[in-house]
Order: C-alpha cells, then sequence, then structure tokens
C-alpha cells in the first residue's frame, strides 16, 4: 500500500534528513515511527505529503509515485490522507464545526454530506457539545480530538499522526491513543511518530526506530528502546 | 453533484467564507478598510485636481489671443480674404472680424469716462480707427507660425501698399512665450505627480493586505495540507480584499461629498467659474466607478499576489 523506495533527503546545507529508507506499510497496519530528534521522522512524513520532494528515491501509494503527481492530483491525494499534529493547527477563525466542515468542502462534499457527517464525527470524538466554539476556547486534548476528528471525516485511507501526545496530559494521551486504536481497528492505516515510551510499549503493534536518517530497527510488534 | 452545481456550491462557499472573515477578523478589517480609504482618496483627489489644472489651464491658453490690426484704408473685402486664408489654416481654431465701427464702439465704450479722448475723437471728425482680426489657435506654441504667415505671405501687403498696420504678437511674444512654457510644463508636472501619487498609495495599500495575508499562513499551509485546491484557498481571501475595496470606495464616495461641499465655495472663488462640489455631482458616476473599480481592483489583486508565495506547498 505504502512503499519508501530506497529514499534519500539532502538539504541544500549538505545535512542528510534521510539516507536510503526502505520499508513498506500493508492496509489496516498500526504503525509507530520511534527515535531521538533529528533522526528523520518529521522529513519522512514531509516527503510522504509532498509537502517536499526526496532527493534520491521514489515513495509508493497504491503503486503511484507519489512525486510524480501533478498539483491536481497531489490535493486528490492529501484528501485520502488524514493528518494530525502536535500543534494540533486547527483554523482559529473558525469555529469547530467549520474546522471539520471546511476538509469535506475542500474535497468536495456536499452540503447535506456536511450538515449529514459533521456531528457525527464529533460525536466520535465526544465533543458534541463543542461544536460551535473557537478553538481558541478549547483545552489541548479537546483541540486534539477536533483535530483528530477533522482527519477522520474523509474517511481517509491512512492517518499520520506526528506526536499527536506531545502537548496533552496523561490522561488526555490515553484517550488519544484510543481513538487512534480504534480507527485502526475499522480499517484505516495508522502511522504514529512519538517519543512516548508508554503508548509504544501499550500498544504492542509495528515499530521501526530511525536514527540518523536511517531505520535502525523494523520490529513486528515492538517495545520503545 | 454535477459538475456544474458544484461549481456554484464552492463559489457560495467562498463568498460566504469571505464574508465570515472580513466581519470576524474586526480589527484587521477595520485597518485595511482605512488605509484603503486613505488610497482611493488619494485617487479620488488626483482626479479632482487633474479637472482643477485643466480648467484653470484652459482658462489661460483662452486668455492668449493674436490681434491683427488693418491700416484704416484696408478694404473690408482684402481683410475677408485674409480672414479666409488664416481660417484655412491647420493651426488656426477660430478667426474673429471686428469692423472699423465696431472698434470704434468698443473704443467708445472703453473710455466713456474719459472726456479729454472723446473729445479728441470728435475733433478728428473721421474713424481713425482700423478693423482687427482677432486670431485664436488651436495651441498657444503655434502664435508663431500663424504671425510668421501674416508677416511674410502676400497678405501684408496687397498692390503695393501695406495694409496691415500691427500684429500684436511681436509686442507680446515673450509673454505668450513664458505663458506657453508654463503651461506645458504644468501639464507635465501634473502628469508625473499623479503617478507617482497613485503608485506611492496602491503600494500601501497592498503591503496592508499582504500583511493580513502573512498573519493567515499557517492557516494557509494547514489548508494545503487537507487537500484543499488552490482556488478555494485563495478565493476568500480575494472576496475580503474585494469588501476591503467596496466599503472603502462606499466611504470615499459619501466623505467627498461634506469635504467638495466644503471646499465649494473658495474654488469658485478661486478659479472663476469651477465648483469643485457641483463638478463631484454632474461627474458623479464617472467618478464613482473609477473609485469602486480601484477598491476593487487593488483589493483583489493584492491578495492574489499576496497569496501565491504561500501556496507553493
Amino acid at each position: 500500500m505504502i512503499f519508501f523506495d530506497r529514499v534519500s533527503k539532502v538539504y541544500p546545507d549538505e545535512s542528510v534528513a534521510l539516507d536510503n529508507v526502505t520499508f513498506s506499510i500493508e492496509p489496516n497496519e498500526f504503525v509507530s515511527i520511534v527515535g531521538p530528534s533529528g533522526a528523520g521522522k518529521t522529513t519522512l512524513l514531509k516527503l510522504f505529503l509532498a509537502e517536499e520532494r526526496p532527493t534520491d528515491g521514489a515513495i509508493f501509494f497504491d503503486e503511484t509515485n507519489i512525486h510524480a503527481l501533478d498539483k491536481r492530483e497531489i490535493n486528490n491525494f492529501r484528501r485520502r490522507i488524514g493528518m494530525v499534529f502536535q500543534d494540533f493547527r486547527l483554523l482559529p477563525g473558525k469555529t469547530v464545526y467549520e474546522n471539520i466542515a471546511f476538509t469535506m468542502e475542500a474535497a468536495g462534499r456536499t452540503d447535506e454530506e456536511i450538515e449529514q457527517d459533521v456531528p457525527h464525527v464529533l460525536d466520535l470524538v465526544d465533543l458534541s457539545n463543542k461544536i460551535w466554539n473557537f478553538p481558541r476556547e478549547l483545552s489541548g486534548g479537546e483541540k486534539q480530538r477536533v483535530a483528530i476528528a477533522r482527519a477522520l471525516v474523509n474517511e481517509p485511507d491512512v492517518i499520520i499522526a506526528d506526536e499527536p501526545t506531545g502537548n496533552l496530559d496523561p490522561v488526555n494521551t490515553y484517550d488519544v491513543v484510543q481513538i487512534l486504536k480504534k480507527i485502526n481497528d475499522l480499517g484505516t492505516i495508522v502511522i504514529l511518530t512519538t517519543h512516548n515510551k508508554g503508548i509504544i510499549d501499550s500498544l504492542g503493534k509495528r515499530v521501526i526506530a530511525m536514527d540518523k536518517g536511517r531505520v535502525v530497527r523494523d520490529d513486528k510488534s515492538g517495545k520503545y528502546f | 453533484m454535477t459538475g456544474r452545481e458544484m461549481f456554484w456550491t464552492k463559489l457560495k462557499r467562498v463568498i460566504r467564507t469571505g464574508f465570515f472573515n472580513f466581519s470576524r477578523n474586526g480589527t484587521v478589517s477595520l485597518a485595511s478598510v482605512l488605509v484603503m480609504l486613505v488610497t482611493l482618496m488619494t485617487i479620488g483627489l488626483i482626479s479632482f485636481s487633474g479637472a482643477v489644472l485643466d480648467i484653470s489651464l484652459a482658462e489661460l491658453r483662452d486668455k492668449i489671443d493674436v490681434n491683427v490690426t488693418f491700416a484704416p484704408t484696408a478694404s473690408e473685402a482684402d481683410i475677408l480674404e485674409i480672414k479666409h486664408s488664416l481660417e484655412s489654416l491647420p493651426e488656426v481654431l477660430l478667426v474673429t472680424y471686428v469692423s472699423r465701427e465696431e472698434a470704434l464702439t468698443a473704443f467708445k465704450e472703453r473710455h466713456a469716462s474719459d472726456q479729454a479722448i472723446l473729445a479728441a475723437l470728435d475733433e478728428l471728425g473721421e474713424n481713425p480707427l482700423g478693423a482687427v482680426l482677432n486670431v485664436k489657435a488651436r495651441d498657444p506654441s503655434q502664435y508663431a507660425s500663424v504671425a510668421n504667415f501674416l508677416e511674410s505671405g502676400s497678405a501684408l501687403s496687397k498692390k503695393g501698399v501695406a495694409i496691415i498696420d500691427r500684429i500684436n504678437y511681436f509686442q507680446n511674444k515673450t509673454a505668450i512665450d513664458r505663458l506657453t512654457s508654463i503651461i506645458e510644463s504644468a501639464d507635465r508636472l501634473g502628469f508625473a505627480l499623479t503617478i507617482i501619487l497613485a503608485a506611492i498609495s496602491i503600494l500601501i495599500a497592498f503591503n496592508t493586505i499582504r500583511l493580513t495575508i502573512y498573519i493567515a499562513k499557517d492557516e494557509i499551509s494547514v489548508m494545503r495540507l487537507v487537500g484543499a485546491s488552490t482556488t478555494y484557498i485563495q478565493g476568500p481571501f480575494v472576496v475580503v480584499g474585494i469588501i476591503y475595496g467596496v466599503v472603502a470606495g462606499i466611504l470615499t464616495l459619501v466623505l467627498f461629498l461634506p469635504l467638495t461641499y466644503w471646499l465649494g465655495g473658495a474654488t469658485e472663488s478661486f478659479f472663476t467659474g469651477f465648483n469643485i462640489f457641483s463638478y463631484y455631482i454632474s461627474n458623479f458616476i464617472e467618478i464613482a466607478l473609477i473609485i469602486m473599480a480601484a477598491g476593487v481592483l487593488i483589493g483583489a489583486l493584492s491578495s492574489i499576489l499576496a497569496i501565491r508565495k504561500y501556496l507553493r506547498i
């Protein structure tokens, strides 16, 4: 489903962010990517989202080379992926409802579908009572749940969660991980990057460990070393 | 949804989002409208001062003419012949014939209070004044060639007898030349000032809108990452830019009413026959079109140009 084929990324200042990385992710997998800061986790995700181009190698999604797509096709591709960030990245000028509706509008969904699906997905993350609030009126945990709802609403093939619990307390961290697990159980690929040893150990799912731009370990049901 | 339905749905969403963004970012919107207001007022004032300049220059031009005074002995037929040949010159706009009698009547009227002159006229018994051709050229710089034509051509003498007494161009030459050059440089200066002022005010408006989009740059990158298309991201910003332009345009047109009314009396006494308030009212549609079109164009174009930078992801 997702295949990184000998991918390298060297920035103009000669720093090597990724060095000949190869791995694949199958449908229904839950993959955690771990490693110290600067290991190349964020670069990996940026390349996958076509925010940046690899210096060498290629990334395939369903047999399609992502970096051979034109702008319009990239937009369509991104609509099949849900993103969750450490800093939430909600649109501050829009209410909770509008933040989620925007993603559906961008995907060309009808008003009826939006009116029906937004309350439903907010119900899934237990935020129905905050539907008309602005992001500034929410706690960190609530913001992250809105972000997850936004990532989910277009029923994506892949959810990418980049350090989603980095700014959350243990209770909210637990909630977010449970939601991600539930999403994976329903058949969506989840790619999670994290520093949190507790999360990795409790998940018992596949772990890819990175260091200095290389994959140093790839365990089917790994632990955080 | 069909493609057509999708287009209208998207347009509706873009416009609605634009209005939401305008009203929710109250302070930013207010500041942008005020800056745009200054820009549009500058453009409006430029068009007013253009009109004032045009009118005062036209008045000055109108004051310049050349009088050809004929000898009292010259026959009316000869004079009319010269009038015809003058009228056939491309430089000449208008030639007015003032007969000897009319010249005398005008002279008497002018000196009605001067008994000594009137008495001297009576003493002479006959009309000492020659007929006059008053020549107006299309452009002040063309008087020289008109005067040369009169002086060199066969017009000057008829059967060896000079019938033209004098041409006042040669007495007024310096004054006419100076006035011509003043008019020309005022024209040029006005044009240059217009361009510079308009450019500066447009740049300031552009920069303000650029700042409002800079504030939203993180938002734009998030929109990109959820797969929104360029037009769908750009649209609401363009709508907001147009709203800035329309609101500022309406405010400008309204503010010009008391402003020109207040200045109306002063302009009327300074430039004879020109009242800026009546000029504004009688040219309202044209001025309103210019102001509104400038506002909408500056708003929309600034948004499109400013947002391009953040859409590269």
